[in-house]
């Protein structure tokens, strides 16, 4: 089985591509960029194309699809009585499947459930680096606001996160929110220091 | 109680009413709470509409039909209970091949340019490069306003030039990089091209058309029934929004509004250009008021005359090459669905009209209609050729399309 996997962003690309390389008797090409796509995807000829929902080039795959005189010209997979669920869980995970006419459902099935897995790891790999880059965001946050109280109330460093947490447990929130209503109070009012 | 809903859309200016209906608290008014779904594609938008992703939808109105038809892939049958808007979109040549045909520093006039794009477009043909034209989607009018106005023009348009598909954000790149002669687009896509001077606007589709439908609320059928309060509700919140969108007091804010980067992005003074009629064609050059360039509100803009749907079934059947056929004809038809929008504006002192399909194409002055309640005065609404189109007698127009 031939299969092309159109997808701007390298790192999900090879994350996918990976997973489907434990699939038999399988050959993998991956399009990353816009240029020449078409005619790339024509020379590999591929039986399933796969590519993520957020990728401005499919209006541009589907024309080439409705057009294309190719005798095995991929289509795309839609939910009928058959398969239900795996569609929906694809459009779900946010990848779109094309799979040229005559290729059996029982063949396609192990893949898009792998291209689905593959596709909800990235998603959840996003996810925690996003709450990485959150976490970072609020020590900096926190650690300005340390700085703001040492400074204007003449305290020492445990001596301002204590000051933090105590407003923090006494008005029910974080200790990153209050840290941050210190640093805007401060911009707004302060010497900007 | 308020009710969610979701709605897809692609960044163009076009999609402004559901956004301002957010944005300006008119939608809360009605009792409704609104997200927004940004997508690239057309496929995306309709896969998520389809799929549950979205409630309803911003989308090219041929698509709401060819999907309803199954025409490249399952049917699934959509309903349109209002008309986003019509027109709005221009037809922009590369500074190479503007500066041979278009010398009017104006719109140019349809009929002129196309003569002389036929000329252009035979040389090219002959020299084994044909002239390339983008459009967004098979399924949009830019493709069908594009091939009416080169047909018309005695260009073919799947035999003397190329058509091909390219996504709205692209269209500027896709001139850099001479893959394409032409494109017609939406706002602020032309106005981009310009900007990064490679290519010219040379027509507005308002020339071709001037009274085009563009796009489309959709939602599938059987959601609308399941929900219909909510979507009169939509309604009636997105009127309140074209009366905001129209008046030149508030182009500043909207413009705004609409170039935040959750929405179209990038620079309201580009958006602002289509909002206010007033494109600047040419890179360095003054901004040309063009009337109705976009039309988001007046004469009851967003009412979806059945004669729209069946004038876009028209066009689907002369350009897919499929048979005209009297059931699928009706299944287009049943796609626009203007008691909705009746319904939903009754009582409220916005005019409806009492028909609900009429002849496109065959008012060449202001014309009063009839109505069910307020007043229209219909502007003229002629197609570029001076032909009309009568519902009733589809086969004969199709028979005399060029």
């Amino acid at each position: 089985m031939r299969i092309a996997i159109i997808d701007e962003s390298t790192t999900r690309a090879s994350i996918i591509e990976e997973g489907l390389a434990q699939l038999p008797d399988s050959e993998i090409f991956i399009l990353t960029g816009r240029q020449s796509l078409i005619s790339r995807l024509e020379a590999f000829a591929p039986d399933v194309v796969l590519i993520d929902l957020g990728n401005p080039s499919r209006d541009v795959l589907e024309e080439y699809f409705a057009v294309s005189r190719a005798l095995a010209r991929p289509i795309a997979m839609f939910v009928d009585e058959a398969d239900d669920e795996a569609i929906a869980a694809s459009i779900d995970a946010g990848v779109s499947a094309y799979v040229v006419d005559g290729l059996a459902v029982h063949r396609i099935r192990p893949l898009l459930d792998l291209a689905i897995k593959r596709f909800n790891a990235f998603a959840r790999l996003q996810a925690d680096l996003a709450a990485a880059e959150g976490k970072l965001a609020e020590r900096e946050t926190i650690d300005r606001a340390k700085r703001i109280l040492m400074h204007g109330k003449k305290l020492s460093e445990p001596e301002a996160y204590a000051e933090l947490r105590r407003k923090a447990m006494s008005s029910g929130r974080r200790i990153a929110e209050i840290a941050e209503a210190v640093v805007t109070a401060h911009d707004l009012l302060g010497d900007g220091t | 109680m308020t009710e969610q809903l979701t709605i897809g859309f692609l960044p163009l200016a076009d999609a402004c009413l559901p956004i301002l209906a957010h944005e300006h608290g008119f939608a809360e008014e009605e009792g409704l709470a609104l997200s927004f779904q940004r997508d690239v594609s057309w496929a995306t938008v309709l896969d998520r509409l389809l799929y549950g992703h979205t409630d309803t939808a911003h989308l090219v109105a041929p698509l709401a039909i060819a999907a309803t038809l199954g025409r490249g892939r399952p049917a699934q049958p959509l309903a349109v209970p209002f008309v986003l808007g019509l027109n709005g979109n221009g037809i922009t040549m590369s500074t190479a091949l503007a500066g041979r045909i278009a010398q009017s520093g104006t719109f140019e006039d349809p009929r002129r340019l196309g003569a002389a794009l036929a000329n252009e477009a035979a040389e090219r043909k002959s020299a084994g490069a044909k002239l390339r034209f983008g459009v967004v989607h098979r399924y949009s009018s830019h493709n069908y306003m594009l091939r009416y106005w080169l047909a018309g023009c005695g260009i073919r348009p799947d035999e003397d030039v190329e058509i091909v598909t390219v996504a709205p954000p692209f269209v500027a790149d896709a001139y850099a990089n001479g893959e394409i002669d032409g494109a017609c687009v939406g706002e602020p896509w032309n106005s981009l091209t310009v900007e990064r001077d490679v290519a010219r606007i040379v027509l507005a589709t308002a020339q071709i058309w001037r009274r085009g439908v563009e796009k489309v609320l959709a939602v599938r059928r059987p959601v609308l029934d399941d929900r219909r309060p909510a979507f009169e509700a939509l309604i009636r919140a997105m009127r309140k929004a074209g009366r905001h969108f129209v008046d030149p007091e508030n182009w500043d804010a909207n413009a705004a509004i609409l170039a935040r980067s959750e929405y179209i992005g990038g620079d309201p003074a580009l958006i602002r250009r289509a909002i206010s009629d007033r494109l600047v064609l040419q890179s360095g050059g003054d901004a040309v008021h063009f009337p109705d360039f976009m039309f988001q509100y007046s004469e009851a803009a967003n009412f979806p005359w059945v004669s729209q749907a069946l004038w876009l079934y028209s066009q689907m059947t002369r350009w897919d090459r499929s048979p005209f056929s009297p059931e699928e004809a009706a299944a287009a038809a049943a796609v626009f669905r203007p008691e909705v929008y009746r319904s939903a504006m009754y009582d409220t002192d916005d005019p409806l009209p009492g028909a609900s399909s009429k002849v496109e194409g065959s008012l060449a002055q202001l014309t009063s209609v009839g109505t069910q309640q307020g007043s229209i005065t219909l502007s003229p609404n002629t197609f570029f050729d001076g032909d009309s189109f009568d519902p009733e007698k589809m086969e004969e127009y199709l028979a005399r399309l060029p």
